[in-house]
């Protein structure tokens, strides 16, 4: 057979992988992998300005169709660069595969020019990484990778490459498909824990399904299937901040999102819950609240495909470990076997239409200033005239009125950085979400303070005619910081004071973009309408009131039935405990 | 504010994994990760081909803890399969130490005599030093240790705790 060199060996696997778009930037590491990807008719490879751009590009990427992200950057600087990105795609379960550059295996552990420990430094913000010393091992490590990363609980792996490994050659014919020595995620549900699951669902009365993004990560299907089930049984939906879009905001059976910012309605009735079904979401603290608080009266259901995440930190009463497509299956169809029909939950949703009547994302009108929830409300009426939606986030208060006031109907439309938090993932994550689909409306909602940290980017979009929009709820200040300022720390706001921002439509005309500014209520909705009607990228300066609080909010350390629903209840001190929490 | 500590038991864990390089890197990283304890660590690998090592690891914490342990290790990668030693029935369990004894005269002999109750063997001896080596569980090498230590013990070296479930391991 005829022997080729490794980057072709790479090439060859990607291709045979449906790999379409690498997210990368080079380096003298990887120097080779560039030569075999120059030109190519089948790969597309987007030039980014900095590998942390890369990463969340290509978590965006994945997030809105579904296929792993790929990234390829060089050694040293150009890995740590990647680092930030691979742990949120830890964090929040993206499929991506990173691939490094690394100095020759000969000059491994020398302090050789741009070299920096790949596998050390990624060992534990990976599900796996390899490195790998030899081209015959290639093809088996890159095919393995890709099965890693995109199966079971879904996540990065990096696989790291010595220059001399892309440039020395062995041959290379397509893996055959293999079995796993070791790593064999469970799918299928245990029968026995679904037909107790089924019994606890039909005797309950006071029922919920708090679902969060592993239903997103177990594919469309699962999404119709949570549907299905909470149709058969009539039971109210919450969701995380990872799982918007699972359930469609339009129905009734919506309690809209909970947690700390999440609803009165949603956090009532878990509190006062019978049974929990917890669908591919994780007990995450900033759902939990104060722990021994928590929902104290429910029985609890968790189907997820991580065991680890299974009694964490919440015990539960029903474990089911399996792929949430697969579960939900087995249960509506015991569910339908069995003829249970649903219960006669009409007194529980008289109790949570009360909660619902306290209008909890309610916010003060004004004629003077943009309240920044009436500019998401905006956004949103706006935005439905056009065919696709997809909506990235930046971190901060803006995020979160977003995941508020923006209703989402179907899944992968909404990418948003939960587990890590990660300011700077938003706008990349635009253009990953724009690269991988065309023809939807992509908008990144963002801060003033957020989108500075990957604004680079900007350049990305331009080249590749991708016409993102960023619409940035400009308060001057690091909103979120200053809101926990203004709750901890009696409102001295260290820091967190937004000076020297640029001129955001300057900087838009300054790439070749188009830049709007809103400056008051009046102007708000024409200057949407431009943005989106405008066919290439925009900028969006959206000013708005500068002091406004996220509301509801539950405290750090706080029980759910602690909610501070408006700015009177706010004390300005907290206690030493509370301050300690994140 | 205080911190509050927990109270934590000690479990002895059986994992087998495949025998590549970082894995030792992998399981220790992700005790310190996680801020597990570990309080001996040994490895070795045991199939012919050498593909395969076992690990034993002792640690303790609360038993909630314990379960997340086992339940991360089991999601490496090159994990094969995680026993709690500890919770599934009989096992045995020993540990392998060389104890440095230094004296003269009558602490020369009270030395041999201990060793010859602890069933230690001398594997070296100077005119005024002997190496033991012993081998027991942990509690019986700590209480060989500590009466040495009043005779004029100079070093110790100890292998860590290696175990196996009794009869036949349940699958
Ligand atoms: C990389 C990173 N650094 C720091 C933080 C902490 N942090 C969370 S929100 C926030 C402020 C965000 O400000 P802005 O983007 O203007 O959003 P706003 O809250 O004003 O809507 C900061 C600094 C973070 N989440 N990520
Ligand atoms: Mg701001």
């Amino acid at each position: 057979m005829a022997e080729k060199s490794g980057a072709d060996i790479l090439v060859e696997c990607l291709i045979d992988l449906g790999v379409e778009v690498v997210f990368g930037y080079p380096g003298g590491a990887v120097l080779p992998i560039y030569d075999a990807l120059f030109n190519h008719p089948k790969i597309r490879h987007v030039l980014v300005r900095h590998e942390q751009g890369a990463t969340h590009m290509a978590e965006g990427y994945a997030r809105s169709t579904g296929k792993p992200g790929v990234v390829l950057v060089t050694s040293g600087p150009g890995a740590t660069n990647a680092v930030t990105g691979i742990t949120d795609a830890l964090m929040d379960s993206i499929p991506m595969v990173v691939i490094t550059g690394q100095v020759p295996t000969h000059l491994i552990g020398t302090d050789a020019f741009q070299e920096a420990d790949t596998v050390g430094i990624t060992r534990h913000c990976t599900k796996h990484n390899y490195l790998v010393k030899s081209p015959n091992k290639l093809a088996s490590v890159v095919h393995e990778a890709f099965h890693i990363a995109t199966t079971g609980r879904p996540g990065p792996v990096v696989i790291d490459i010595p220059k001399n490994v892309q440039i020395a050659t062995a041959p290379y014919s397509k893996p055959e498909r293999f079995e796993h020595a070791s790593y064999r995620p469970q799918t299928k549900a245990d029968p026995a824990a679904i037909a107790t699951a089924v019994e606890m669902l039909a005797a309950a009365e006071r029922p919920i399904f708090y679902t969060g993004g592993g239903v997103i990560n177990s594919g469309p299907e699962a999404s119709e299937l949570l549907r299905e089930i909470a149709a058969l049984t009539g039971a109210p939906v919450t969701s995380t901040l990872m799982g918007l879009g699972a359930f469609p905001a339009s129905s009734g059976q919506w309690l809209g999102m909970l947690g700390m910012h999440g609803t009165y309605e949603a956090n009532w009735a878990m509190n006062k819950a019978d049974l929990i079904v917890c669908v591919g979401a994780r007990f995450d603290d900033r759902v939990t609240g104060r722990l021994d608080a928590f929902s104290p009266d429910s029985k609890k259901i968790h189907i997820d495909i991580d065991r680890s995440s299974i009694n964490k930190t919440v015990d539960v009463d029903l474990p089911i470990i399996a792929d949430v497509a697969s579960a939900l299956t087995d249960m509506i169809a015991l569910w339908k076997d069995r003829g249970h029909k649903a219960a006669d939950l009409s007194e529980w949703w008289a109790r949570i239409e009360g909660w619902r009547a306290r209008n909890c994302l309610a916010y003060p009108d004004s004629h003077e200033e943009i309240m920044p929830q009436e500019a998401i409300a905006q956004l949103y009426k706006a935005s439905r005239t056009a065919k696709d939606v997809i909506i990235t986030t930046e971190v901060g208060q803006h995020q979160m009125w977003a995941a508020q006031h923006f209703g989402f109907d179907a899944p992968n439309k909404w990418l948003t950085s939960g587990g890590l938090g990660t300011m700077g993932y938003g706008f990349p994550a635009a253009i990953g979400a724009q690269l991988g689909n065309p023809d939807s409306l992509v908008v990144c909602v963002a801060g003033d303070a957020s989108i500075q940290m990957n604004i680079q980017e900007m350049g990305t979009a331009s080249q590749y005619r991708l016409p993102v929009k960023i619409f940035i709820l400009n308060n001057e200040y690091m909103g979120m910081v200053r809101q926990w300022q203004e709750l901890t720390y009696e409102s001295r706001y260290s820091n967190s004071y937004s000076d020297s921002l640029p001129d955001f439509v300057k900087l838009a005309e300054a790439y070749g973009w188009t830049g709007i500014r809103i400056e008051g209520p009046q102007e708000l909705e024409a200057g949407i309408r431009q943005m989106i009607d405008t066919p290439g990228p925009v900028i969006v300066d959206c000013r708005v009131a500068k002091l406004s609080n996220c509301f509801p909010m539950i405290p750090s350390g706080a029980a759910h039935t602690d909610m501070l629903l408006d700015p009177s209840q706010v004390e300005g001190i907290m206690s030493d405990e509370a301050k300690a929490l994140v | 504010m205080h911190i509050q500590e927990e109270i934590s038991e000690r479990h002895v864990l059986s994992l087998t994994v495949s025998n590549e390089a970082g894995i030792l890197a992998r399981i220790a990283g992700l005790f310190t990760a996680r801020g597990y304890n570990i309080d001996s660590l040994t490895v070795a690998d045991i199939t012919p081909d050498h593909a395969i090592s076992r690990i034993t690891i002792v640690t303790s914490g609360p038993p909630k803890v314990i379960d997340q342990i086992m339940a991360q290790l089991d999601r490496l990668v090159p994990v094969h399969k995680v026993t709690d030693l500890t919770e599934n029935g009989p096992f045995v369990e020993r540990e392998l130490a060389l104890v440095k004894v230094a004296g003269t005269g009558e602490d020369r002999i009270e030395a041999l005599r201990l060793a010859d109750v602890f069933r230690a063997k001398v594997v070296d001896t100077t005119i005024e030093s002997f190496i033991f080596e012993i081998t027991g569980t942990t509690d019986k090498i700590d209480n060989f240790i500590g009466l040495m230590r009043q005779i004029g013990l100079v070093e110790v070296g100890r292998t860590g705790v290696v175990g196996l479930i009794r009869g036949k391991e349940p699958n």
